[in-house]
């Protein structure tokens, strides 16, 4: 250290080196990582004949033909009968007689937007809720064959889901759930919580037995001190788990196929099969896609204060 | 406040045995120290009687009523932990105020309220109310802990080495305030812990536990002139008492069968040789530490290493020759017992 001014630099901190290599690496991994994502933004504002162009067109001019696709259905009319009709009310109506057509009606896109809303958080919920009470008793409590227990959740895993599509569809079948949300609901919940059982029982382990023990003797039940004294000190835990449960929910795609096709179905199995004139409609796609996204940013924005939280802040001495 | 009532408690964990067939009767406003090594059972007693272990035998009784199969909430203890004592999610207040919110004692919000404020007092944490527990320094947080306890009026307090975390000097004032509290309080308090300081300062009562069992119990004075055993002759006194071979002074009489002499550093004078005393060994003084207000004489006598305590003034140094001779030594037989 130059002329014993000391810095209080400790030697586990990173040097200026390591510290700018490191802040490339992340920045280098954010664009490959958003990039698609402004493509996608940028291809939901553009016409249909740019979309598709090549080479691929950065500069366009923006239009929200795509979104209006997206949320109306349209007919073709012959060009006496759309001189036949008064002038067109709307941005919407008026995209699509440029175009030589008629909007007829709403898309199933609202629809099955809540669909997904819906099963996502519906099933987010009951695989937390369930996972928290699950992981609360793995981790505190004696139970019988616990070891194997938990690797028979953690087996569920294991296969990939798309192996005991057959089954559940024939169950779902004969049990009546197929395309109902309550059945997607179930679905999402029971591959969701083997996840939430791990993850919650790491984050309850960690807290100490002696905040329940303390509320305990100071006169609270077990199931008061749950509420009281670990719930609170979980959030991180079940914060982090929401969101990994909800992502899981949100994007699933095989079983919504397989599973829902009119009035459960889900967003993803819907946005694929947006065709318009002459083919894949691709600003809708994107614009469908673009709107899809906006959730799951939302509730991880919402829940960022937690995951970036420590547990306890070091109040505990170790 | 009420009398607490121990009887011929055992736990085991599997193979070990952590508390054997344990009996103690605390009297109302008793301050009792149970003192012993770690993994001696202090603790497990002490969970034993709040209900967070069920014994495999014996009965408890919490002013008159068994309370041997009640669960915790039920047995009207207060508990201080070692550690973990603070709700990290809660203030200061809301953590002094928890107890009191219990959905088994309910009790009017102004009542919490002036409770909480007064306790907070005694502990001098006023102005921390308001802070996140987390914000505290290491002794604020024991405060707190103990306040904790103390808002509740139970028949008994459990302390587990509350103060075994801080510094010397904040211990220090915590002892001496902990005891101001309970005489204030009329209090009972079961406490734990290894150090021998705080179970002399603080206890009416000290219990020296070793392996699962109660092997004395007894007044600090009774414990530390008396003690049953060399076991519990080496808990107390600082340095340890001297335990030498019942052969290194040939003059002195000794009862039959004694096999150890238990001397304390305090109880054997010393002097160089030319002083006044006539010495029946012939010693040599390996060290000298100098403590200020003594000094710990390290002497060698034929091959045995002993520590003796001398005057601060005292010119004795390292390499100098000194008669030794026991003045009150105890008497142990071959198995450690007291003769």
């Amino acid at each position: 250290m130059a002329a014993g001014i000391s810095t209080a630099h400790s030697v586990v901190e990173p040097s200026p080196l390591v510290r700018r290599i490191a802040g490339a690496v992340v920045i280098l991994y954010a664009l490959i990582t958003i990039v698609p994502l402004i493509w996608i933004g940028l291809t939901s504002l553009k016409s249909p004949p740019d979309s598709i162009s090549y080479p691929p067109k950065i500069l366009f001019e923006p239009t929200l033909e795509g979104y209006c696709n997206l949320f109306t259905t349209r007919s073709r009319q012959t060009a006496e009968y759309l001189q036949g009709l008064p002038a067109a009310s709307g941005r919407c109506e008026e995209i699509a007689r440029q175009r030589s057509m008629v909007v007829v009606g709403a898309s199933n896109f609202v629809p099955r937007f809540w669909n997904s809303v819906i099963i996502a958080f519906g099933s987010t919920f009951c695989a937390v809720t369930l996972g928290t009470l699950a992981a609360y008793g793995f981790s505190r409590f004696k139970v019988p064959l616990k070891d194997d227990l938990l690797f028979f959740i953690l087996s569920t895993r294991m296969m990939p889901p798309i192996a005991v599509a057959i089954p559940i569809f024939l169950m779902y079948r004969e049990l009546g759930l197929s395309d109902t949300k309550l059945g997607m609901i179930l679905l999402y919940t029971s591959v969701n919580v083997s996840l939430a059982v791990w993850l919650l029982k790491g984050f309850i382990d960690e807290i100490p037995r002696e905040y329940e023990e303390a509320a305990m003797i100071d006169g609270y039940s077990r199931l008061q001190a749950f509420v009281k004294v670990v719930l609170p000190q979980a959030t991180t835990g079940i914060a982090a788990t929401a969101i990994f449960c909800l992502i899981f929910a949100w994007n699933e795609y095989a079983f919504a196929v397989l599973l829902t096709s009119g009035t459960a179905q889900t967003a993803p199995p819907f946005i694929p099969i947006i065709i318009g004139e002459g083919g894949q409609d691709w600003p809708a796609v994107a614009a469908a896609t673009t709107l899809f996204l906006i959730p799951i940013v939302a509730f991880t924005i919402l829940l960022r204060k937690h995951l970036l939280r420590g547990i306890t802040f070091g109040a505990v001495r170790k | 406040m009420a009398d607490v009532s121990i009887r011929n408690v055992t736990k085991r964990f599997g193979d070990t045995t952590a508390v054997s067939d344990l009996s103690i009767d605390i009297a109302d406003g008793e301050f009792i120290v149970l003192l012993g090594p770690t993994g001696a059972g202090k603790t497990t007693t002490l969970r034993l009687i709040a209900g967070l272990e069920a014994p495999d035998a014996g009965r408890l009784s919490i002013a008159g009523r068994d309370v041997t199969k009640a669960p915790p909430a039920a047995r009207d203890v207060a508990f201080v932990f070692q550690q973990y004592s603070l709700y990290p999610h809660l203030s200061v207040y809301d953590n002094l105020a928890f107890p009191l919110r219990s959905p088994i004692r309910p009790m009017a919000k102004a009542a919490i309220d002036a409770k909480v404020r007064t306790i907070a007092a005694m502990l001098k944490i006023e102005d921390k109310l308001a802070n996140k527990a987390t914000k505290l320094s290491g002794g604020q947080m024991q405060r707190v802990a103990i306040g904790r306890a103390l808002v509740r009026d139970p028949a008994i307090y459990l302390m587990d080495e509350p103060l075994s975390s801080l510094d010397a000097k904040l211990r220090a004032d915590l002892r001496l305030e902990l005891k101001r509290i309970q005489a204030e309080l009329g209090a009972t308090i079961l406490y734990v812990t290894h150090d021998q300081t705080e179970a002399m300062t603080m206890a009416s009562r000290i219990g020296v536990i070793d392996r699962g069992r109660l092997v004395q119990i007894g007044t600090p004075r009774e414990i530390y002139e008396n003690p049953f055993n060399a076991y519990v002759a080496q808990r107390l006194g600082q340095p340890a008492i001297n335990l030498v071979d019942a052969g290194l002074f040939p003059d002195l009489a000794i009862p039959q069968r004694t096999a150890t002499l238990g001397l304390r550093t305090e109880h054997v004078a010393i002097a160089r040789v030319g002083g006044a005393a006539r010495g029946e060994g012939r010693g040599l003084v390996r060290r000298v530490e100098h403590l200020g207000d003594q000094n710990h004489i390290h002497v060698e006598l034929d091959g045995t290493p002993l520590v003796l305590l001398a005057d601060a003034d005292s010119d004795i140094g390292a390499g100098d020759r000194v008669d030794v001779r026991p003045e009150r030594p105890l008497f142990f037989d071959r198995e450690g017992a007291r003769l």
